[in-house]
């Protein structure tokens, strides 16, 4: 686990803290979070688990699509104080270096990124795309993944990874 | 000793940063982590021209954790001199200067900075802050600006001015064929992933480590130097992963100024960055309206171009595109002229964005070539082959190489372009009319000056550095399969550094130049290791290579292999330990002139395409779904055909944007981009991406660049948003002269 390095920041500011209970990437933990904090801010500032990226903070590009009891969910559309006793995967929790999820080594394989912004909430979407059972065509992938946009383009390549661990699951 | 095959240039590799991008530990510019770190939310001007009478910080002040409330009142000192805030660009006129002084000069532009010690206090009191502005008239309609276009006096570097021939008046004149129009690009703004962003460390030497979203860590460490007097040994900026830029980062961006100046002035490791709407207050790709006459004899044989462009630049700097020259080049026509000019508007500076000028200068072109071709009855893909140029025709050199022949038959062929019927809405499928349509590509194969170093040490270990930048172009990979090659050594024992000022210097990452530009560094690099390896190798007792020069050996498997006799092989251990050597380092520079490039220098260099969409149009809603996609790429020899491939679709995508999603509006009353989110600015999803098919056509051309590479950064885009228009006019008869095409044009 990366350390946590601001927390204790977000905690000192006097407006406020809610104590709430999060198990993140399996760890359970309860935190003072103020209430205007996304998880999506508690992740990258206070947990630096930067691995959720932030495009729009408008729930309009998936970058920072998480797992939150296995269904995908943008996080910077959650206040992390209403989520107590949710269980969040980021993708980190996924897979690491040296021990790849699936999803990460198709990933690499096609070649489905440029730059990688767009990446993990691309990968933590098609891992709530299999939860949900529904897309088996490379159209309904196509279609249900269409909420993470990536602006380098790699799209095809990104469906073509996601179909590789869907077909592996099949 | 049997090898395994070699991995070198032209293996598709995985990329070699793809492990940490996909497990999300690849670290970009407002990741790092910083103790006591302070965050800072920009406050934007309202109107769009004026001054700045009063700002009301109180009710900012008093949110808890807020430090400060930085604007042109209260800041630091700053650099006043125009020369100080250029950069490498060198677009003349008086760059913009954040928070100097009461000045606005475009809507959204920063007028302040909230510092608080969390990002939601900042961001919550830069809501705060009051600001009452005088303002003045000002006008961001581009069609009433370009009544006052104008040629401006200074040129930007790098700008070509067309070249006329012939007398294309006349000839247009006198042409029994005739296609004359007004074709029009709408602003469109880059919107990479990641936002501008900057995490500047403040050490206790007063000495700063920054890190930054941009796409030359090097530009940035002397514009900061220059602007708020740091020595250049003080300001160290890195960029080792950036998410997506496209030109917008190749120019230093106000949020790192405006962290910097905080730091400074209290003294604290800071992080800025914009918020998505933030980022359409800077960079944008201009404006254009392109007004094209084309005359044919009623073979299809051109006989004249005429080619006028304006596009949009700020009141403050002249931004020059290269937007009217590609017609000119690329078509054999005895008669053509063309003229460019800009106009000013009360925006921020225009900007380079992925194939500045060429997007949008070829792009309109072609779909002016496919209106002469349906005018002149001849196959759009036959009219461009009777007006085939082997040579730049408007310069009237060689080029060389241009394999745009070859890139249009193989492309037809993989399409099926034969079975293509002439008229338009004659093909169908179901309810949905059916469009085939092609369009030509170009783009400049330029190489820039770059340094690199390589160092190898006893383990067999090779790292090879150049200050250049990945902005997902693979620039790791490229440099990784170069030093793979020229050593031979596996690319697992072989570490790529860039994105870090520090290392060998390297240009702003743009232009297509990085792969040809940083791999010829890291090649003459490894080979100055090769040649001292070489030498070490004379001193192993009985000398195993004898008297062998370096053209009497290759480099394979970590050994020195002699070329006559290969089962001599010296391990580069036992050479290095027999000189006692623990490490052999070189740095090496390439510049341009070198090696075979002399014989092209008086030649054309162009990387050229050749692009087939099929559109499927559902005439009752006017939706238009981007069923295929071929594009046959001349780009030179490429190094890494997987990230080569996905390049190419990253801009073909961009282009099917261009085609039918991008604009973004202004308010002309309020002087303000009002669409400035992803809801509202449209870009190409999952679900708009059907089939693409990417070719690269052989092109051998040692003479380009020193390894025959011509860069494949912009070329996927240019002419993919023709090719889809022309489409689309085949599949329902409709011309739209103004992109993007939107379902409201089609049901007009
Ligand atoms: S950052 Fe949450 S959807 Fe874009
Ligand atoms: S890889 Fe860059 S945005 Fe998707």
């Amino acid at each position: 686990m990366p350390t946590a390095v601001n927390t204790a920041t977000y905690a000192a500011v006097p407006i406020g803290t809610v104590p709430t209970t999060l198990t993140i990437n399996g760890e359970t933990r309860t935190r003072a979070i103020e209430p205007w904090t996304t998880l999506l801010d508690l992740l990258r500032e206070g947990e630096d688990l930067i691995g959720t990226k932030k495009g729009c903070d408008h729930g309009q590009c998936g970058a920072c699509t998480v797992l939150i009891d296995e269904r995908r969910i943008n996080s910077c559309l959650k206040l992390a104080v209403t989520l107590d006793g949710a269980d969040i995967t980021t993708i980190e929790g996924l897979g690491q270096p040296g021990d790849l999820h699936p999803l990460q080594s198709a990933f690499c394989n096609h070649d489905a990124f440029q730059c990688g912004y767009c990446t993990p909430g691309q990968i933590c979407s098609a891992q709530g795309l299999i939860n949900e059972g529904k897309a088996k065509t490379r159209d309904e992938v196509r279609e249900l993944m269409s909420g993470n946009l990536c602006r380098c383009g790699a799209y095809s390549n990104i469906v073509d990874a996601v179909l590789d661990v869907i077909g592996e699951q099949a | 000793m049997a090898t395994a095959a070699k991995i070198g240039i032209g293996s598709a590799i995985n990329r070699v940063d793809g492990v940490e991008k996909v497990t999300g530990t690849a670290r970009y510019a407002a990741e790092h982590p910083v103790e006591n770190l302070l965050y800072g939310y920009i406050v934007e001007a309202a109107i769009a021209k004026g001054r700045i009478v009063s700002i009301d910080e109180e009710a900012a002040r008093a949110v808890p954790g807020v430090v400060e409330v930085i604007t042109h009142l209260n800041r630091p000192h700053v650099a006043w001199t125009d020369h100080s805030y250029q950069d490498e660009l060198k677009i003349p006129g008086s760059p913009f200067r954040p928070l100097y002084d009461d000045r606005i000069q475009f809507s959204q532009q920063p007028i302040a900075l909230v510092m608080a010690e969390t990002f939601e206090a900042a961001r919550y009191a830069a809501s705060l802050v009051e600001v009452a502005y005088e303002a003045e008239a000002h006008n961001t309609d581009f069609e009433v600006a370009v009544g006052e276009k104008y040629v401006p006096k200074k040129k930007r570097s790098g700008y070509m001015a067309p070249k006329d021939r012939g007398d294309a008046a006349q000839a247009f004149a006198d042409a029994p064929l005739k296609v004359s129009g007004d074709y029009r690009l709408p602003p469109e703004h880059h919107n990479p992933m990641e936002m501008f962003g900057s995490t500047v460390e403040w050490h206790d030497d007063g000495s700063i480590t920054v890190h930054d979203k941009t796409q030359g860590s090097q530009v940035v460490q002397g514009y900061l130097a220059s602007v708020f007097g740091f020595s250049k040994k003080k300001v160290r900026v890195l960029n080792p992963y950036v998410g997506g830029a496209f030109g917008s980062g190749l120019r230093p961006q106000h949020q790192v100024f405006l962290a910097v100046l905080a730091a400074k002035m209290l003294e604290r490791s800071v992080r800025v960055t914009m918020t998505r709407n933030q980022m359409f207050s800077h960079a944008y790709r201009p404006q254009a309206i392109q007004s094209i006459a084309l005359g044919a004899e009623t073979t299809g044989k051109l006989t004249a171009i005429r080619n006028e462009a304006t596009t949009s630049t700020s009141r403050y700097e002249d931004n020059m595109e290269n937007v009217v020259t590609w017609g000119l080049m690329n078509y054999d026509c005895p008669n053509a002229d063309a003229e460019y000019t800009v106009a000013q508007v009360d925006t921020a500076t225009s900007a380079d964005m992925r194939a500045p000028g060429a997007a949008t200068g070829m792009t309109l072109f072609e779909i002016a070539i496919d209106e002469m071709a349906y005018e002149a009855k001849v196959d759009p893909l036959e009219f461009r082959l009777i007006n085939y140029s082997p040579i730049d025709a408007m310069n009237g050199t060689p080029y060389t190489s241009k394999a745009l022949r070859e890139a249009f038959q193989e492309g037809a062929e993989a399409f099926g372009w034969s079975k293509r019927s002439a008229e338009a809405r004659s093909m169908r499928d179901g309810k949905e009319l059916v469009g085939w349509g092609c369009a030509t590509g170009m783009w400049d194969a330029q190489f820039s000056k770059t340094s690199a170093s390589a160092k190898l040490t006893a383990n067999g270990h090779l790292e090879v550095a150049c200050a250049t930048s990945d902005i997902g172009t693979g620039s790791y990979t490229v440099m990784t399969l170069v030093a793979a090659d020229t050593l031979g050594l596996p690319p697992e024992q072989i570490t790529a550094k860039l994105g870090d000022s520090d290392l060998p210097t390297a240009p702003v990452e743009g232009g297509s130049w990085g792969a040809a530009s940083s791999g010829a560094a890291v090649q003459l690099a490894c080979q100055a290791v090769g040649k001292k390896l070489l030498k070490a190798a004379g001193k192993i007792a009985g000398a195993p290579l004898g008297e062998a020069t370096i053209d009497d050996v290759l480099f394979e498997d970590g050994c020195i292999v002699l070329k006559d006799a290969p089962t001599v092989r010296v391990p580069f251990g036992d050479a290095m330990r027999a000189a006692d050597l623990t490490q052999i380092e070189e740095e090496e520079t390439a510049a341009p002139g070198f090696g075979d490039m002399w014989k092209g220098m008086h030649k054309s260099k162009n990387t050229h395409s050749a692009i087939f969409a099929e559109v499927k149009v559902d005439e009752e809603l006017g939706v238009i779904r981007v069923t295929r996609i071929v594009d046959a790429v001349a780009a030179g020899r490429i190094i890494n055909p997987k990230t080569a491939r996905s390049q190419i679709l990253g801009g073909v995508v961009m282009g099917m944007g261009m085609a039918l999603h991008e604009e973004t509006f202004p308010d002309h009353r309020l002087g303000r981009w009002m669409n400035h989110n992803f809801g509202e600015y449209h870009v190409p999803v999952h679900a708009d991406i059907h089939d693409i098919q990417v070719i690269f056509v052989d092109e051998p051309d040692p003479e380009v660049t020193p390894l025959g590479v011509k860069g494949l950064g912009e070329i996927g885009i240019v002419g993919t948003a023709a090719a889809i228009a022309n489409a689309i006019y085949h599949a329902t008869g409709k011309r739209v002269r103004s992109l993007p095409i939107t379902i409201d044009k089609i049901l007009d």
